[in-house]
C-alpha cells in the first residue's frame, strides 16, 4: 500500500500538451478514480504513473519515492489495459501466473497465489481454458487476476470495464468495489462515465483538456462544483444553468433575475458587471405558483417515483426533478423556487465558480 | 435467412457461377501441374522412353532415372561385365543393361545438402535480423525513420542480378566465391529488405499494450519481446520464412555465377546431368522430383500459420 502523489505532472505530444500542470494526492488505500470526457489526457496521466510515458515536466511520488524516471518494472504497480492485453498464447493460468515467473518465485507459491487470486474472483474452473475463447466478463477477471496475484503497491486501471454491456457494468463496478474494500489496495481507475466513477470512488479528480479541474469526495464534487464543466459533467440530467448579466457585491446573497429576486449562498468576492451563470441542481428546484421566476412547461419524463419536467424560461431550458404526483401539463405557466442555500453562481467566460458560503466547511476550494 | 431454397441469396453464389468458378479453378491446376506431373513421370521412365515420339503415357516405370541421377558409370566391354560377379541391388543390373558400371557416386547429395544449408541459413539470417529490425522500425522513434524504410525498400526495386557484376569481382577479392558462406551472405542481403517490410506489418498489428504489460510486470524489454511479442508475430514469421526460403531455394542465376565446385548449390548443378550421359532426362527428372521436396515440406509444416499469414494480417484477430 503507497500513498501517490502527482506533482506540477505535464506532458507534451510534440506542440500538443496531453496533460497540463496536474496535481492530485492518492491517499494509501484509497479508491482514486480519474473521470473525464474522452481525450482528455486520463490515459497519458495514468501511463506516467506506470512508467510507460515519461512526464514532460513535473514529478510522480509512489510511496514517498521520487520514481519519475524510474523504469515501469521498479515500480511495483499493476496496471489493468483498457482492452485487457491478456497474453493470447497463454492459457488463464498462464496469463495469471506470469508476472509471477518473472520474480523467480518458486512453482510452489506461485500455484498457491494463482489459485488464491482465482478464488476471489471466482473464476477457479477457466484456469486451464484459453483466453480466446473467454466472454468478456471472464477475460475482465482474468485481467484483474493477473494484477492481484502480485500484490503490488497500487492498481492503475484504464477504463476496465469500458468493454462490457452495460448491464454487466453495473454488476461488475459493485463487484470491484467490494474487491478494493477486502485488498483495500491503493487504486487509481479511469473512467469517462460519471455514474461509474461516483459509485465507486472515495476521491475524484475531473479532467478536461489536460487540466484536473477538481479534485475532491464525490459528494463534495456534485454539491460545490468548481467550474461549470464539472457541473455539467456531474449529474444526470447534470446541473442547469440560468444565464443572466450582473454585477453583484461581496456580502450580498441575492441575484436580480429579470424582475425575480433569487436568494442564493453569501458571496465572498466582488463581481464586476459581466456574465453569470446561476446553477441549480434539479433535484433543487421546486414548484411554486407565487414566485416571480417564471417559466412555461415544454415537457414531461416519467421515471416511477420522479418525474423530470422541462421548463422554458427566458434565462434559459431548465430541467427540474420532482415528485411524479404533481401533474404539470405542456404548455402551463409555471413559478420557480430554488433551495437558495445550494446554489451555485459562476463567471460564464472563465467557467469557475465565484466563492460564496456554499463552499464553507468544504475541504477544498 | 433459411437459406437454400432463396432464388437470390445475396450472399451465397449461384449454382451456376459456382460451377464456373469451380471450372476456371481446375483448369488452372490442370494446367499448372501439367509440367509438375510431365517431371514425376519421366523421374520414372527409361531414357530411350523419355524420349519417344509420341510420348508415352503408360510406360513400365524402371529405377534407371534415380539410379543414374545418384551415381556416376563408366561403359565397360561385356567381357569385363561379365567377368564380375551378380548384380548387387536394382541400380548395379539396370547399369549393366546398358553395358556400364557404376563408378561412384555422384555429386546430387552434397550439392542437395549445399542448398539446405544455404537456403535455410540465410533464411534463418534474414528472418532473425527482419525480426529486430521490424520491431524497432515498429516500436521505436527513429530518426528518418521513413526514409530509411523506403530505403531498405528500394535495394528491391532493381533486379538482385542487375548488380551481379560488382558482386562476382567482390566476393573474388575477398575470397567469398564458391563457398557456403557467402551465398549464405548474398541470398540473406537480397531477403533481409523483403523480411523488414513483411515483418513490421505483422509486428505493427500486435498491441503494444501486450509488451507494456509484461514490462510493467518486471520483464525487460527484450524479454517482453521473445516472451510476448514473438509467439504472436509467429504467424507472420512463418509467412515471412516460406517467401525468403523460396527465393534462396530456387535461386539460380547468382548460384551459376558464384558457385562452380564444393559450394554449388542444386539448381545449377541439376542441368548439368544432361550433358554427362547423352540426354539423360529421367535422371534430371529424378532430381527435379527430390529437389521440391524441401519446399513443399516446409509449407505443409508451416501452413496453419500460413493460411493467415499470407492475407497479410487482414484476417488476425
Ligand atoms: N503517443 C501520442 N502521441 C500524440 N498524441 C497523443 C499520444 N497519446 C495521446 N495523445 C493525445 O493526447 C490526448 C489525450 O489522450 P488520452 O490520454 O489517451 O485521453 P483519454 O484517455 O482521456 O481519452 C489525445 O488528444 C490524444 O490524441
Ligand atoms: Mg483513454
Amino acid at each position: 500500500m503507497a500513498e501517490i502523489r502527482v506533482e506540477q505532472l505535464h506532458k507534451s505530444f510534440g506542440d500538443f500538451a496531453a496533460v497540463k500542470d496536474s496535481n492530485f494526492v492518492v491517499e494509501s488505500g484509497d479508491f482514486f478514480v480519474l473521470l473525464g470526457p474522452s481525450g482528455c489526457g486520463k490515459t497519458t496521466t495514468l501511463r506516467m504513473i506506470a512508467g510507460l510515458e515519461l512526464p514532460t515536466s513535473g514529478r510522480i511520488l509512489l510511496g514517498g519515492n521520487d520514481v519519475t524516471f524510474k523504469r515501469a518494472a521498479e515500480r511495483d504497480i499493476a496496471f489493468v489495459f483498457q482492452l485487457f492485453a491478456l497474453y493470447p498464447h497463454m492459457n488463464v493460468r498462464k496469463n495469471i501466473a506470469f508476472s509471477l515467473k518473472c520474480q523467480g518465485m518458486p512453482q510452489k507459491e506461485i500455484n498457491r497465489r494463482v489459485e488464491e487470486a482465482a478464488r476471489i474472483l471466482r473464476i477457479e474452473h477457466i484456469l486451464d481454458k484459453s483466453v480466446t475463447g473467454l466472454s468478456g466478463g471472464d477475460r475482465q477477471r482474468v485481467a484483474l487476476g493477473r494484477a492481484i496475484v502480485r500484490e503490488p503497491m497500487c492498481f492503475l486501471m484504464d477504463e476496465p470495464l469500458g468493454a462490457l454491456d452495460s448491464e454487466f457494468r453495473h454488476l461488475m463496478c459493485s463487484e470491484l468495489r467490494g474487491l478494493h474494500d477486502r485488498l483495500k489496495a491503493t487504486t487509481v481507475y479511469v473512467t469517462h462515465d460519471q455514474l461509474e466513477a461516483m459509485s465507486m470512488a472515495d476521491k475524484i479528480a475531473i479532467m478536461n483538456r489536460g487540466e484536473v479541474e477538481q479534485f475532491g469526495p464525490p459528494q463534495e464534487i456534485y454539491a460545490r462544483p468548481a467550474s461549470m464543466f464539472v457541473a455539467d459533467f456531474i449529474g444526470s440530467p447534470p446541473m442547469n444553468f440560468l444565464h443572466f448579466h450582473a454585477g453583484i457585491p461581496r456580502g450580498s446573497g441575492e441575484a436580480l433575475l429579470g424582475d425575480a429576486v433569487v436568494e442564493m449562498p453569501v458571496l465572498q468576492e466582488d463581481v464586476a458587471p459581466r456574465d453569470l451563470a446561476l446553477g441549480v441542481r434539479p433535484e433543487h428546484i421546486a414548484f411554486d405558483d407565487n414566485s416571480p421566476l417564471r417559466g412555461a412547461v415544454y415537457g414531461s419524463e416519467y421515471l416511477g417515483t420522479t418525474q423530470i419536467v422541462t421548463v422554458n424560461t427566458q434565462f434559459g431550458q431548465i430541467k427540474a426533478r420532482t415528485k411524479s404526483t404533481g401533474e404539470v401539463r405542456p404548455g402551463e405557466n409555471v413559478g420557480l423556487r430554488f433551495a437558495s442555500s445550494r446554489l451555485s453562481l459562476f463567471d460564464k467566460q472563465s467557467g469557475r465558480a465565484v466563492r460564496s458560503a456554499l463552499f464553507d466547511g468544504a475541504a477544498h476550494g | 435467412m433459411s437459406g437454400a431454397s432463396t432464388a437470390h441469396s445475396v450472399v451465397e453464389p449461384s449454382a451456376t457461377s459456382k460451377r464456373i468458378a469451380a471450372f476456371l479453378v481446375i483448369l488452372y491446376a490442370v494446367v499448372t501441374m501439367v509440367p509438375l506431373a510431365w517431371i514425376f513421370a519421366t523421374a520414372w521412365k527409361t531414357p530411350p522412353d523419355s524420349i519417344s515420339y509420341p510420348p508415352k503415357i503408360v510406360f513400365d516405370p524402371s529405377l534407371e532415372g534415380y539410379c543414374n541421377l545418384f551415381t556416376t558409370r563408366t561403359r565397360q566391354t561385356d567381357e569385363y561385365i561379365e567377368s564380375l560377379g551378380p548384380p548387387q541391388g536394382a541400380c548395379e543390373e539396370v547399369t549393366r543393361k546398358r553395358e556400364m558400371v557404376i563408378a561412384g557416386p555422384s555429386n546430387y547429395i552434397p550439392r542437395f545438402i549445399n542448398s539446405l544449408i544455404i537456403a535455410f541459413g540465410s533464411t534463418f539470417l534474414a528472418v532473425s535480423l527482419g525480426v529486430f529490425a521490424a520491431y524497432a522500425f515498429s516500436r521505436f522513434k527513429i530518426p528518418l525513420k521513413d526514409d530509411l524504410l523506403f530505403f531498405i525498400l528500394s535495394t528491391r526495386m532493381m533486379p538482385p542480378i542487375a548488380v551481379a557484376i560488382p558482386i562476382y569481382l567482390m566476393y573474388r577479392e575477398v575470397g567469398l566465391s564458391d563457398s557456403a558462406l557467402g551465398m549464405v551472405l548474398l541470398y540473406t542481403a537480397v531477403n533481409v529488405s523483403l523480411a523488414v517490410w513483411l515483418l513490421k506489418g505483422f509486428i505493427d498489428e500486435i498491441p503494444r499494450e501486450y509488451e507494456e504489460a509484461a514490462m510493467i510486470d518486471g520483464y525487460t524489454r527484450l524479454q517482453a519481446f521473445f516472451k510476448v511479442v514473438l509467439p504472436q508475430a509467429a504467424t507472420g514469421i512463418a509467412a515471412t520464412s516460406i517467401f525468403c526460403l523460396i527465393f534462396a531455394w530456387n535461386e539460380y542465376a547468382f548460384a551459376v555465377l558464384l558457385t562452380s565446385g564444393q559450394a554449388q548449390t542444386a539448381p545449377p548443378f541439376i542441368p548439368t546431368i544432361i550433358g554427362e550421359g547423352g540426354m539423360d532426362w529421367p535422371a534430371v527428372g529424378a532430381g527435379t522430383t527430390l529437389f521440391l521436396i524441401p519446399v513443399v515440406v516446409f509449407t505443409v509444416l508451416l501452413r496453419k500459420h500460413l493460411l493467415r499469414g499470407i492475407t497479410f494480417g487482414a484476417v488476425r484477430k
